[in-house]
């Protein structure tokens, strides 16, 4: 049988990646870490580490739970700082990645968003900013900008003005309204959306009747989430017009091409990475195979294909 | 460098009550010093668990680790045949070539194991190497005699009196006037705090625990600040110089 050449390729904003395999922020450092298991070079991109304008340590630990098909983190956005990123990460980064990186900037005021992102836009390997208004592990930031139309809205608009590319907002799961947030976001010029980020979630150890967390709750993460993840990309895929990049439980190729169905069009894998540090490798490598299976030629023909 | 792989159990057996040995076969060219620890899949459970490395050679490693929970629970009942998924390699390790002639290893409970591969590096360099080993109970007394054939002199602290020097490992240290010029500790906080003290202007190394996420640095989950900066346990630790530690 004549192998037929089946495309995984995707465009993001106008940026073409290989496939839609994207690592998400906060498993994968600055690619460092990986780098030593596999030639990340495989993936459609990553988005490194939620980066602030002053290092932060985050939070005590532990900072980690273990939950049936999950976990839930509570790292409190421990980052460098934006001068060590782009100082040192970003050129150690050069040297073993090829590929346009996705930024994820957090922040605690519209200014500290709008100053990090104006200052990341300028480096070169940086292919799209992700702004994360979801953090649920800082207070007075992070996830608070993210749970109101008003507030994400308002963060868009800041960063856009100083920004020449595009910007992904990732929103929080833990609303009412996803619509609502991602089409404030939408209208106020954002490229793309991201979602979703971490539910909000808690364990108590029995013995010690404490939370397992020292910052009590936590981000849930794992398998446990992703039907939570392929409704909400639907619902936002549905509801507007700008490219939605699925996030949320990924733990196969077969979910990445649930998640294009429902709307994605580059799909991030978050904590499948840290129990297997080659998840992402493994799907990327998988995808063609079961592309096969299904009688997909081109994956970019299935973005959002369910009614 | 580290290394994700399959290994197969060879043995699998109690100790203590509480307390397990199991030994498995596969690649260990990861390892590189004591202290390192492994990163254990454990099918139906979302995070693995990692146990500290109690000895390897050319194609064996040995762990001992406490049933605690349900990870470790499960590794119990594990027979001999089974394959395990492994990251190994993981963490920085103790330095052998930091001590003198006269080494002091001190171990408090599940704490006692990554000590073994180190007190047997430490007499193949020719040192004379002291060891204290703290624990509970007398029933939860484990390798004494394994530390002792290696060539060691072992001393066993019990909280309870029940065998050798009632109270606690700096008890032992008090009371024998143990000599050395450089120790390395691995146990319970409380125990290397109240060493770290004991020793006073002796130089060391001590092996800490937290609950991580990855193992191997992808997560920042296991993250403590020093007197160097802030440090992933799995990464940069879990050994610690004495005088980084922030206490």
């Amino acid at each position: 049988m004549q192998d037929r050449k089946l495309d995984t390729s995707v465009i993001l904003s106008g940026l073409k990646l290989d496939n839609p395999v994207v690592p998400a922020s906060g498993t994968f450092g600055y690619g460092n870490e990986y780098k030593d298991f596999y030639d990340i070079n495989i993936l459609g991109s990553f988005s490194f580490k939620g980066t602030t304008r002053e290092p932060r340590f985050g939070n005590p630990t532990p900072r980690i739970a273990e939950c049936t098909a999950g976990m839930i983190n509570a790292v409190g956005l421990q980052n460098p700082g934006i001068d060590a990123v782009i100082g040192e990460e970003l050129p150690r980064l050069k040297t073993f990645f090829r590929k346009p990186v996705i930024a994820n900037i957090s922040g605690f005021s519209i200014e500290e968003y709008a100053y990090c992102c104006e200052r990341i836009d300028r480096e070169e390997q940086v292919g799209i900013i992700e702004v994360n208004v979801s953090c649920p592990n800082v207070r007075h930031g992070g996830m608070s900008f993210g749970t109101s139309p008003e507030a994400a809205a308002e963060v868009t608009r800041a960063v856009k003005a100083v920004t020449t590319k595009p910007v992904y907002i990732k929103l929080s799961p833990n609303v009412t309204d996803i619509v609502a947030i991602a089409r404030a976001c939408e209208e106020a010029g954002a490229d793309g959306i991201c979602l979703i980020n971490t539910m909000l979630g808690m364990r108590i150890d029995l013995k010690r009747r404490r939370p397992v967390i020292a910052n009590t709750m936590g981000g849930f993460s794992g398998s446990a989430i992703f039907p939570v993840a392929v409704r909400m990309v639907y619902q936002v895929a549905k509801a507007c017009r700008i490219p939605v990049m699925g996030c949320g439980g990924v733990e196969t190729a077969r979910d990445v091409i649930e998640m294009m169905m429902a709307g994605a069009t580059a799909v991030q894998v978050g904590a499948a990475n840290l129990r297997n540090p080659y998840a992402s490798k493994q799907i990327v490598e998988e995808l063609p195979r079961e592309m096969e299976r299904l009688g997909i030629e081109r994956l970019s023909e299935i973005i959002g294909c369910v009614e | 460098m580290y290394k994700k792989g399959t290994y197969t159990i060879l043995t699998n057996e109690p100790l203590t009550p509480t307390v397990w040995r199991m030994t498995l076969e596969g690649d260990t060219q990861y390892f590189t010093r004591p202290g390192q620890f492994v990163n254990i899949e454990i099918e139906g459970l979302f995070l693995r668990r990692p146990i500290s490395v109690c000895d390897y050679d050319g194609r064996t490693l040995t762990l001992i680790y406490k049933v605690v929970g349900e990870g470790t629970e499960r590794m119990s009942r594990m027979a001999a045949g089974t394959k395990l998924d492994l990251l190994t390699g993981l963490g920085n390790g103790f330095d052998p070539e930091a001590c003198g002639p006269r080494p002091l290893l001190v171990g408090g409970g599940v704490g006692v194991p990554p000590l073994y591969n180190l007190a047997r590096t430490l007499i193949a360099r020719g040192c004379a190497v002291s060891v204290v080993l703290g624990f509970n109970t007398a029933e939860e007394i484990f390798y004494e005699e394994e530390f002792r054939r290696l060539g060691a002199e072992v001393h066993v602290a019990t909280a309870d009196g029940s065998r050798g020097v009632r109270g606690f490992v700096t008890t032992v240290l008090a009371e024998r006037g143990i000599d050395c010029d450089y120790f390395y500790a691995c146990g319970p906080l409380p125990m290397l705090r109240a060493l770290s003290e004991a020793t006073g202007d002796v130089p060391g190394e001590l092996s800490f625990e937290e609950r991580m996420g990855c193992g191997f640095g992808g997560c920042m989950g296991c993250s403590c600040q020093t007197r160097n900066g802030s440090k992933r346990i799995c990464k940069e630790g879990p050994v610690l110089k004495k005088e980084e530690v922030i206490w």
